[in-house]
This record gives C-alpha cells, structure tokens and sequence, in this order.
C-alpha cells in the first residue's frame, strides 16, 4: 500500500496533539501506576522496589475489604434498580405527547446536568436532621428524625437513591431512543390479534429494548464501580474507613497518608476490575456494531 | 431525530380513563422528581432565618439576600472566572482534537491507523480515577499543580468524542472526498470547510456535553487546586458550606448559582443534549 505524501503529513499535523494529550495524560501515567505499585514511593518522591509487597498487605488490610464490600453494596443498590426505575419513567413519558412529553422530561433529567456538589448540598438541606424537609417523611414512619449520614445502616442505601435521582436522565434518554425506534404497526397488529397490554410488553417492547438494557446496565455498572463524589461528601466529618469505597481507598492512600506506592496498587485493583467489565461491555458493542 | 414525524404520524389516541390516569400519575412523578430542586431554589430566596422557620411552598419575603451575601463574601465570582476558563479550554481544545482525530481515522491513509484506532477503543478500559495518583505525580513534577493547565490537561481525555467522529465521518460515501481531492482542495482546506461544517449539529452536541462536563468536574479540581484562588465553582461550593455553616440560604444560592451555566446550557440545548447523550452511547437517537 502506498500513501500520498500531503495525505501524510496531514494526519500527522491532525493525530499530533491527540496524541500528545494520550501520551502524556493516558498511556505514561498507567504505565507509571504500575511501575509505582511496586514500590513504597511516597506521593511525591522516591521509593525502592519492593515486589508485591504492597499487594500483599492490601490483601491483609480490613479497610481494603471494606471498600471492596461497600463498592460491591453500592453497585447492588444502583445499576439494576436505576436501570428499572429508567425504563419505567421511560415507559410512562413515551406515551405522552409534544410539550407535555418535553416538559416532564426535563423534570426527570434536569438533575443529571447538576455538578456533584450540588446536588450534595440540595440533599444535605433535604435531610438535614432538624429542618429538612424529607424528615417530614421519615419521622411519622420511624417515629422520629434520623440523621442519615451518621446511622450507618441508611448511609448506602441513602447515597444510592440520591445517586440514582442524578444520574438517571442518561438512561432514561437510551430507553426514550430504543422505545421510539420500536415500529407502531407491532403494536397496531398486536391490538388486533386481542393483545393485551402486559402480552405487548412482554413479547414486543421487552425482548426489542434488552440491547439497549443491556447496554445501560454495562455502563451503569462501569459507572458506578468508580464512586467517589457523593460518598465522600456525604460522609465528611464522619467515620469515613466504614462506608470507604475504592476510589477513595485510593485517595486517602495517596493524600491522606501520603502512600503513593501503596495508593498506586490500589489503583491497579480497580483498574483490573474496570477492565475486566469493560472488555465485557465491549465485546457488547462490538456485536451491536456488525449488525 | 425520527421521533418528532413518528409522533406526528401516529393517529390520535382515544381517550382512556386509564390512559388518562397513567399521565396524571406521570405528571406526578415527574413532579416529585423535580421537588429537590425546587425546594433548593426556594430556600435559596428566603432571608436567613426564615429558611428554618417557613415551610411553604413558596417564600413569604423572596429575598436575593443570600446571592448577594455570596457574591460579595465569598470567592464565587473568581471561583465562576476559573470554572468558565477550564471548562471552555477544555471544550476548545477537546472537541477540537477528537474531531481531527476522528476525521484522520476515519478519512485519511496512514501508517499505524489501525493500531491508533484499536489504542482509542482499548482505553475505555482504564478508569480515570485509577489515574489519579499519577496524575498529580505529574502535574507536580512539572510544576502545574494549582494552575489552570493543571486543571486541565487531565480533563482532555475523551475517547468517545473521538469515536462519534469517525463514526459519523465513516457515514459520508467515500466518492465525497475524492471529488473534492480532484477539485484541488487542500486536505486542510477539506477538513474545515468542507467535512466540518457538514456536522455542525455533531460538534456543538459534543460541545455542550463536553462543556457540562468539565464544569461539573470534582474528583481531579478537587485534588489539584491547592489555593482558594483557583478552586472551580464546584469545588468551591464546598468550602462555601464549611464557611458558611448552617446558613442554608447561602449555601444554596452558592449552589443555584453554580448550576446555572449548564441548566441554562441544557435547557436551551435540549435536543443537542439527548442528541450527544445518544451518540456517545453510540445509540441512534
């Protein structure tokens, strides 16, 4: 094969500062976060080569598992519940019609474009043990006020919701994609036949909108392995080493304790989980793109 | 988007009690979905002390105390200069690349094409936040921690812009660039006047998304701004809370402020929103 030489130089001058950007901020600081994950560098510094030891003291640490637990707790509450509660909302906004379709819409993914922080100080307010409002909700049932964020039993469970009020606008959107993209006359001919309207669920919308489920599910999941945000802030002043999950197990590492070889083998965990669920996703893909 | 005819076509529907029901039900949901907002902006307009003691539905004195307050007593206004400056660089420089790169998989013939392409795909397999130590590693060791590249940098990572790109440009029929090569166009000239300006609607849907994005960014601001100074607004509206205490009619006009460059973004972008959202899912929307 041969190339023309101004097509070359062309998809050089167009790669170039991709690649740089790759290089620089992708590929060099994985292969660093290997190569430091065999060491006991601090952050910032030198270390000496010590094999798997840190590995193997993160096999030993009970706030290690911990974290494991708490990410593995989060990602039960979150990627098939969102995904359900998404496909309801969808169901329930596809029927409507022009402005009244737009509108309630909105209503549902408005907090997806909300910075983290945000949303964090809206529920803080919402929950707030003496003033907020859900505790309205909370006290006629549990027969007084809870703070949420200190009882360790609704902390999980609590983020979950939150994080599932934010972020699932995204899923809501594919479902609204796949549902419009199901032909009319599957229905038109099922009214005819005497279907009902749970036998249309079933054996037209569910089996032609499982790839976009699927599909929201691998991503929820990849998604939510990499909690940080809420639970961090959620948890601020409190007992934090209870409700760690892994992306924080690897902040306090590194800039709390000031273990950058120790922090960079976690990271070596989570990017070994990631990829494992990534390569799934994509394997997912890559079979909806032949078709 | 098919969605706005295929509505059209569809025939009326008759009127249901059931139906009629299931979209008063829905209207309700939708609205209780919304009421966290809601509440958050109200508070945001009550005076100070009326936030623990009024409960309505609506302030009985609507005040923009608490915004004024925050204007004026905390760094929000350099905190907002810092977050439009990332955030725009970002979205520049972002888009910019991806759709090059894009185009130069997609379009042009190089050596190492293929393996370029394979590299993009294979790093979705490698969560950000894993990188995170290294990072600062790196931003400290060129002495960019609390800078504005610093911010930035990091934030450049976006392979899926790159694969909407060469998605779409791999859409065009292949005659379209060999007339144009034969019209003696430069490849330059072909990439920014002609294969650009074909996918408006593409770029400012990546755009806006990558721009809502970095605004809303916290993990990666969070850890390399040292200073006050450089926080971004969503980094800062954290410091705001532990300054401010309980004042929670600051706190949250700090937040409804934050907020409001990519609420407005979104609701006037709406369609170009669900549009990237699609694409990046690599959905058809």
């Amino acid at each position: 094969m041969t190339y023309r030489r101004q097509e070359l130089t062309a998809a050089l001058v167009f790669v170039a500062p991709f690649l740089v950007v790759y290089g620089w901020m992708f590929i060099w600081p994985t292969i660093q976060m290997v190569r430091l994950s065999f060491t006991n560098a601090p952050l910032i510094g030198p270390g000496e080569y010590i094999g798997f030891d840190n590995y193997i003291k993160m096999m030993g640490d009970r706030v290690f598992h911990n974290a494991i637990k708490n990410t593995a707790y989060f990602v039960l509450l979150t990627v098939i519940p969102g995904t359900a509660v998404a496909l309801l909302i969808a169901l329930m906004v596809v029927r409507l019609r022009g402005w009244l379709q737009s509108m309630v819409l909105a209503f549902f993914f408005l907090p997806f474009i909300l910075p983290v922080t945000v949303v964090y100080v809206i529920w803080d307010w919402l929950t707030n043990v003496q003033f907020g409002l859900l505790q309205a909700v909370i006290e006629p049932i549990m027969g007084r006020s809870i703070n949420i964020w200190r009882t360790l039993p609704w902390f999980m469970p609590s983020v979950a919701v939150i994080t599932i009020w934010w972020t699932n606008g995204f899923s809501i959107l594919l479902f609204l994609a796949g549902l419009r993209n199901i032909p009319r006359e599957l229905y038109e001919a099922a009214a005819l036949d005497g279907a009902t309207g749970w036998q249309m669920f079933t054996r037209i919308t569910w089996p032609l909108i499982w790839p976009i489920t699927v599909l929201c599910l691998t991503i929820q999941l990849i998604l939510q392995l990499k909690i940080f945000d809420q639970v961090y802030l959620f948890a601020q002043g409190g007992r934090t080493q209870t409700t760690m999950v892994l992306v924080q197990y690897i902040y306090e590492g590194a800039f709390v304790k000031n273990q950058g070889g120790y922090a960079a083998a976690a990271a070596v965990m989570l990017f070994l989980l990631v990829a494992g669920m990534s390569v799934l996703q994509f394997q997912l893909l890559r079979a909806r793109g032949q078709r | 988007m098919s969605s706005a005819e295929a509505d059209q076509s569809r025939p009326p529907r008759r009127f249901s009690i059931g139906g009629a029901l299931l979209t008063l039900l829905t209207i309700l949901a939708a609205l209780i979905w919304f009421i966290p907002i809601y509440w958050a902006v109200v508070t945001s307009l009550r005076a100070d002390q009326a936030t623990v003691t009024e409960f309505g539905f609506w302030p009985s004195e609507p005040t923009l105390s608490g915004y004024i307050f925050g204007i004026t007593n905390s760094k929000l206004p350099i905190w907002y200069l810092n977050s439009t400056i990332t955030s725009v660089s970002v979205t520049i420089i972002a888009v910019f690349t991806a759709a090059a790169t894009g185009y130069a998989i997609s379009q042009l013939r190089f050596p190492g094409r293929n393996l370029l392409w394979w590299i993009i795909l294979a790093s979705f397999m490698i969560p950000v936040p894993a990188l995170i130590v290294n990072h600062f590693v790196i931003m400290a060791n060129v002495d960019l921690l609390n800078s504005y590249p610093g911010i930035i940098l990091p934030m450049l990572l976006t392979p899926v812009t790159v694969i909407v790109y060469k998605g779409f440009f791999d859409g065009l029929p292949k005659e379209f660039r060999e007339a144009a090569v034969m019209d003696g166009a430069s490849e330059y000239q072909l990439f920014y006047r002609v294969f650009l300006p074909m996918n408006w609607g593409v770029t400012t849907a990546m755009a806006i998304i990558t721009f809502i994005g970095a605004w809303n960014a916290f993990l990666w601001p969070f850890l390399v701004v040292q200073s006050e100074e450089m926080m971004t607004v969503t980094v800062g509206i954290t410091a705001v809370q532990d300054a401010f205490g309980v004042a929670y009619g600051r706190v949250l006009s700090g937040a409804v402020m934050a907020s409001l460059p990519v609420a407005l973004a979104y609701l006037l972008f709406q369609k170009r929103v669900t549009q990237a959202i699609a694409l990046s899912a690599g959905i058809k929307g």
